[in-house]
């Protein structure tokens, strides 16, 4: 019988590619929870999703010159999806079609462009795989990668914060005021782009958007302003990543899925009891205050 | 006069020739994979012209057939397939394809294995070896791709009559050029001790190949082709290498090398190489034939044993 620490120190303890996993994740989680936040707040949850499966052609096609080298295959994922963003956001303002259905086509388009690209290349080893990623193949350079991409990420991001909530909440105002709306809305798909391009690192593009949307839509049952959820968000993306890891040695199952597994129970357990509009609160509105 | 009965005597003796011509043109052969390709040749020697769909370094397990592909399996006289799940895609290829090819499966009558539960493929892509749960990598025992070659020597005999005798006895040679490499396989591996017998590497397709020679593998479960695998089979075989001290574990040719080099970091022994398991190499390759492929498996094993 594994007491708690064989359960929840020991497999960390023991082996190095458990710790990279959890701090890869963890600097994931830290990155991604106030993006998450604010593409919530912006009704963009899905373009998270949709770009990151811009990434892929960028990806195949880094490959299919350079080969299996990770930094040249995050390199072009970055531009193809950065690409993917900023023309679909261009053409919504532009043209009478909305944000959502542009991006709806330019990642449909782009997903059928990687799988032709990985097509293309032929080789052995199949592509999609390796785009897969895995949390436990993290070495030195995709760990220093997603660290980095998490600090500026955080830093940028605290930097736009005031910008951005204006600019999510009251884009009149920001235009009256003669605020940068569409740049502060460009240097935010390239945080997006960025922080995926990190997960892709570590947990490849299938899981890529879990510990960026699943977070925030959780904390949105628990704080009622920006600050609160990004604070929760975060909390939940790096309590998942490491609960998942726990989960997924334990249990034996792969711990990409193990980990957006639990921030979607995370998700359940706040739409319940959630202090800000969760289920249970409502129905029995001072079951919280008598504990 | 005698000039004009000689020109027609070359004519008609060209027209009888016609058909004997046509039945001695080379048969028209598809493999579904490099490596059964490479034994359809050694069968058929001069008698046909091979082709394999899934090529040199691609997964037959991944392999999602064009319509060219399709088109190749139409004009074939013969498609070669090696059965128990492993090219499943092949019977729908030669079911689609219109004109009647004799399908012929090259492990017909070969002694099978069962795949170990434990180590089940799981092969994500629609096909697991489920079928049986036979593990269908005979290939890797040279004594049994002999065996392969004449299965796929007799089929190529049914659909040629006239050509039978002369591929059976192709085929028999050719067998008895693997029954050689199997004995040399067997010598190398001879002098080492059974507990140094013990391979590292990153997809379990060599049951066969340790069945026969006497080896035993250890691969993390799922690592080869799914994209996932668990923490807890890293951690077994990260444990299993430190403990028994071993000194090299393996990539494969078809699979990603992130998780064995991860695997090779964490425990301390080095990346020997490439095994070659379900694909032969480019023909600049250290594996470009069958023969080439499993000398170089045995070698790199040995190599790694008495590290």
């Amino acid at each position: 019988m594994p007491g708690p620490y064989d359960l929840l120190v020991a497999p960390f303890a023991e082996f190095a590619f458990m710790r990279r996993a959890l701090v890869a994740s963890v600097a994931l989680a830290l990155g991604c929870g106030p993006v998450g936040v604010f593409l919530l707040l912006r009704r963009m949850s899905l373009v998270g999703d949709a770009l990151s499966h811009a990434i892929l052609p960028g990806a195949a096609a880094a490959f299919l010159v350079a080969g299996l080298s990770l930094g040249a295959m995050a390199l072009g994922g970055f531009a193809a999806a950065l690409l993917t963003a900023l023309a679909a956001g261009a053409l919504s303002r532009v043209t009478p079609l909305r944000e959502d259905a542009t991006f709806a086509v330019f990642y449909l388009f782009s997903l059928a462009l990687g799988v032709l690209l990985v097509s293309l290349g032929g080789t052995g080893i199949d592509l999609l795989h390796v785009l897969f990623g895995s949390v436990l193949a993290v070495d030195d350079a995709a760990l220093v990668a997603i660290a980095a991409v998490a600090t500026a990420s955080m830093l940028a991001m605290a930097a736009l914060h005031r910008a951005l909530v204006v600019e999510c909440f009251d884009p009149e105002f920001m235009r009256a005021t003669g605020g940068p709306g569409a740049a502060i809305h460009a240097a935010f798909l390239v945080l997006l782009v960025a922080n995926l391009v990190a997960a892709f690192l570590a947990l490849g593009t299938l899981m890529a958007v879990g510990l960026m949307m699943v977070p925030a839509a959780a904390a949105r049952f628990w704080a009622r302003g920006v600050a609160g959820m990004i604070a929760v968000a975060t909390a939940i993306g790096a309590a998942s990543a490491y609960l998942g890891l726990v989960l997924s040695f334990a249990a034996d199952l792969p711990s990409g899925p193990s980990i957006v597994l639990v921030a979607g129970i995370a998700y359940a357990a706040s739409v319940l009891f959630g202090g800000a509009g969760g289920v249970v609160p409502r129905i029995l509105p001072r079951a919280h205050l008598r504990g | 006069m005698r000039r004009r009965t000689v020109l027609l005597a070359s004519a008609l003796g060209a027209f009888a020739a016609r058909p004997a011509l046509a039945s001695d043109a080379r048969l028209k052969v598809v493999a579904s994979f490099s490596i059964l390709a490479d034994l359809a040749s050694l069968a058929a020697g001069e008698h046909a012209d091979v082709l394999a769909l899934a090529g040199p370094d691609v997964d037959p397990h991944a392999f999602s057939p064009s319509p060219a592909d399709a088109r190749r399996c139409a004009e074939a006289d013969v498609l070669v397939m090696n059965g128990h799940g492993f090219d499943s895609w092949m019977e729908k290829l030669a079911r689609s394809g219109g004109r009647k090819a004799r399908l012929v499966l090259a492990t017909q009558g070969v002694a099978t294995i069962r795949a170990r539960a434990a180590h089940s493929h799981g092969h994500s892509h629609g096909h697991s070896h489920g079928h049986g749960a036979v593990d269908p990598h005979a290939w890797q025992d040279a004594s049994r791709a002999a065996q392969m070659v004449r299965a796929i020597g007799r089929g190529l005999g049914e659909a040629r009559p006239a050509a039978s005798p002369a591929i059976a006895a192709q085929a028999a040679r050719a067998a008895d050029e693997l029954l050689a490499l199997d004995s040399w396989i067997s010598g190398l591996f001879a002098p080492i001790p059974k507990e140094k017998r013990r391979i590292f590497t990153s997809h379990d397709a060599f049951a066969y190949f340790g069945a026969r020679y006497g080896v035993e593998f250890r691969a993390p479960r799922g690592v080869a082709n799914e994209g996932e695998p668990s923490p807890a089979d890293l951690a077994r075989i990260i444990r299993d290498i430190r403990r028994e001290n071993a000194k090299v574990v393996f990539l494969e040719n078809i699979s990603s090398p992130r998780v064995i080099e991860q695997v090779a970091r964490e425990s301390g022994a080095r990346v020997g190489g490439r095994l070659y398991s379900d694909a032969l190499s480019a023909a600049d390759g250290p594996a470009a034939t069958y023969q080439a492929m499993m000398r170089h498996n045995a070698t790199l094993m040995r190599d790694a044993m008495v590290a």
